[in-house]
């Protein structure tokens, strides 16, 4: 398909911009540019089309089935939108005087007490724009709170070898050294591990629970009090968190910070495509470290973004979280953990999970024996998945399995669609037996088959020229 | 799968072969395959110090980024920059694409021979 600057006509336009309405003021000579930007020249009629044809090259959650493991994408409820997109809440400034934004405010308010519930945190900040923003500043936090306790010779943040990649990144970013530690045997924490690695110069650690394999470490509690005792600071990943909504909190696990993607555990999955929102809850003796969180304070805190952050995707987890209740929300857990253990006993017999026990949200299949076998590798696999109409699970992660597929069907999956999966997984367990050529070429009816992802990650192209 | 009789292997999947007093480190044709296809290299500088069991650079692949794990103590005396231009040539030929020359050794790993890493590199696939 054309780039939208290749349909450009010199002297089209739409008519979808009014006529300014205020007057126009010219800036001083030195503020202009040269040129003209290269903005397309486009019809209306043609700019329309141009998006629907993008959007239908795309594979969405409202298009069919997305199991991407680690990513929570479940179906963003209409009402979150509709909620979102009241004037109340767009046609604000966030320099409005505070008197004519008390409903924003409200809303924010009620926001951070909702979900500090859900977290069994004190105090959150909905400044971070999104996860790794949100770790970014959460691992600031447990910082400033060791200098503020002059232990600033703390400088160890320890992270499972099981970990997403952003929390060695947050780490290192914050300015400590990385420890990393190997996994047990069953994809949990290594207390003895752990213990060996534990000392005065412990900062803290990072953990996702469920962890990356889907497995809820059952020596959370002690592996918080271990890290305590040796003066650290426990951060808990929130992107495992739609598994363990209103079952279990992580304050109550005992961590003492965390960051929600509320772009996907609270609908909007992936900000829709939009932004996201990275919030940042933390127990009462790191409040006072917060960025300031509302939309003008002047008390002297540092922010680590604009105004209140990403105000509507706050919204939109608002409305969840009140469309759902206390009930409802532990209900939608636990139907995200009944959905991945029951599509992964589906697929049992012929892809094998990679821990054969009962999982969390998400389940991970270990392909190496398969792969060994048949040559069909977990990439032709998830390429061939395309084809049926589904979008690929998550694949090579977590490290720690190799050939792995990772998937989360979400609380949003219906039986029949699960069914559906798990035959086709079953069919292609059986393609590679009988035509893995087919495999090493698919997908074979999509818009794009196999990118160059080596000339991609090396040479992209970010901006068009002509 | 490829494990020349002449190369000493670690059980991190680098190669070593010895010049003299000099190791020659490269990382197996079994991590090539493993890691896919390589995008980016990140290299020591010359003189910089490898520590046996520690990284000196990683890679990054299509898949994932991996450290590249040294398995002898030393200095590092030279590097093939040409890697950074060509990381694909980590795919292509593994044994053919050292990546550092480490001399001064005052440590090295437990390595094993051509045999007993291609029974290691089976058990572990």
């Amino acid at each position: 398909m054309k780039l939208i600057f290749e349909k450009s006509v010199p002297g089209r336009g739409t008519t979808m911009l009014g006529k300014c309405d205020v007057e126009a003021v010219a800036l001083p000579a030195e503020l202009c540019r040269q040129e003209a930007p290269a903005l397309p020249e486009i019809s209306e009629t043609d700019l329309s089309r141009h998006y629907t044809e993008l959007c239908q090259k795309v594979h969405g959650v409202n298009c069919g089935f997305y199991p991407l493991g680690s990513c929570t994408m479940k179906y963003n409820p209409r009402i979150d939108e509709e909620i979102a997109a009241l004037p109340g809440f767009t046609a604000v400034h966030p320099l409005a005087p505070k008197e004519t934004v008390e409903g924003c405010y409200e809303a924010l308010d009620t926001a951070k007490k909702y979900l500090c519930e859900v977290t069994g945190m004190d105090d959150m900040t909905f400044q971070p724009a999104a996860g790794a923003h949100g770790e970014f500043t959460g691992v600031l936090l447990i910082k400033q709170y060791h200098e503020s306790r002059g232990e600033s010779h703390r400088n160890k943040i320890i992270v499972p070898d099981s970990a997403h990649g952003t929390n060695p990144a947050t780490a290192a970013m914050c300015g400590y050294e990385i420890v990393n530690i190997p996994s047990a045997p069953n994809g949990c924490v290594d207390l003895e591990a752990l213990k060996a690695v534990l000392g005065n110069d412990t900062a803290g650690l990072m953990l996702t629970n469920p962890n990356t394999v889907g497995i809820f470490d059952e020596n959370i509690l002690e592996i918080t009090r271990l890290v305590h005792e040796a003066g650290g600071q426990c951060y808990y990943d929130g992107a495992n968190l739609n598994a363990v909504m209103g079952a279990v909190r992580p304050g109550d696990m005992g961590f003492d910070c965390i960051h929600m993607n509320l772009h996907k555990t609270f609908a909007t999955p992936h900000g829709g495509g939009g932004p996201g929102a990275g919030a940042v809850g933390c127990k009462g003796h790191l409040a006072a470290f917060l960025p300031s969180s509302a939309l003008m304070d002047n008390d002297g805190r540092l922010q680590v973004r604009s105004f209140a952050g990403n105000f509507l995707v706050v919204i939109k987890a608002l409305t969840y979280v009140m469309t759902l209740g206390a009930e409802g929300i532990k209900e939608a857990s636990a139907n995200a953990v009944l959905n991945a253990n029951y599509l992964m006993r589906k697929i049992q017999g012929t892809f094998e999970p990679a821990f054969d026990r009962i999982c969390m949200h998400e389940f991970v299949l270990d392909l190496s024996e398969f792969k060994k076998r048949t040559g069909v590798s977990a990439l032709d696999v998830a390429k061939s998945l395309i084809d049926h109409g589904m979008h690929p699970p998550t694949m090579y992660f977590p490290l720690i399995v190799h050939e792995a597929l990772m998937l989360e069907p979400t609380e949003t999956e219906s039986r029949e669609t699960l069914d559906w999966a798990a035959e086709i997984f079953r069919k292609l367990y059986a393609l590679a037996e009988t035509d893995p050529e087919y495999m090493h070429n698919a997908p074979h009816n999509a818009a794009i088959a196999r990118p160059d992802e080596v000339r991609a990650a090396r040479t992209p192209i970010l901006r068009y020229t002509k | 799968m490829n494990f020349p009789a002449d190369l000493k292997y670690s059980k991190s999947h680098e190669w070593v072969k010895m010049e003299g007093d000099v190791a020659v480190i490269g990382i197996t044709d079994f991590a090539q395959d493993a890691l896919g296809d390589v995008v980016f290299i990140n290299l020591p500088s010359e003189g910089d110090t490898a520590e046996a069991g520690s990284a000196f650079g990683d890679v990054e692949s299509v898949k994932a980024v991996s450290d590249l794990v040294s398995p002898v103590s030393g200095e590092i005396v030279e590097v093939n920059e040409e890697l950074a231009d060509a990381p694909e040539t980590l795919n292509t030929d593994p044994y053919g694409a050292w990546i550092i020359k480490v001399s001064g050794i005052t440590e090295t790993e437990e390595l094993l021979d051509a045999a007993a890493y291609e029974a290691f590199c089976a058990e572990e696939a």
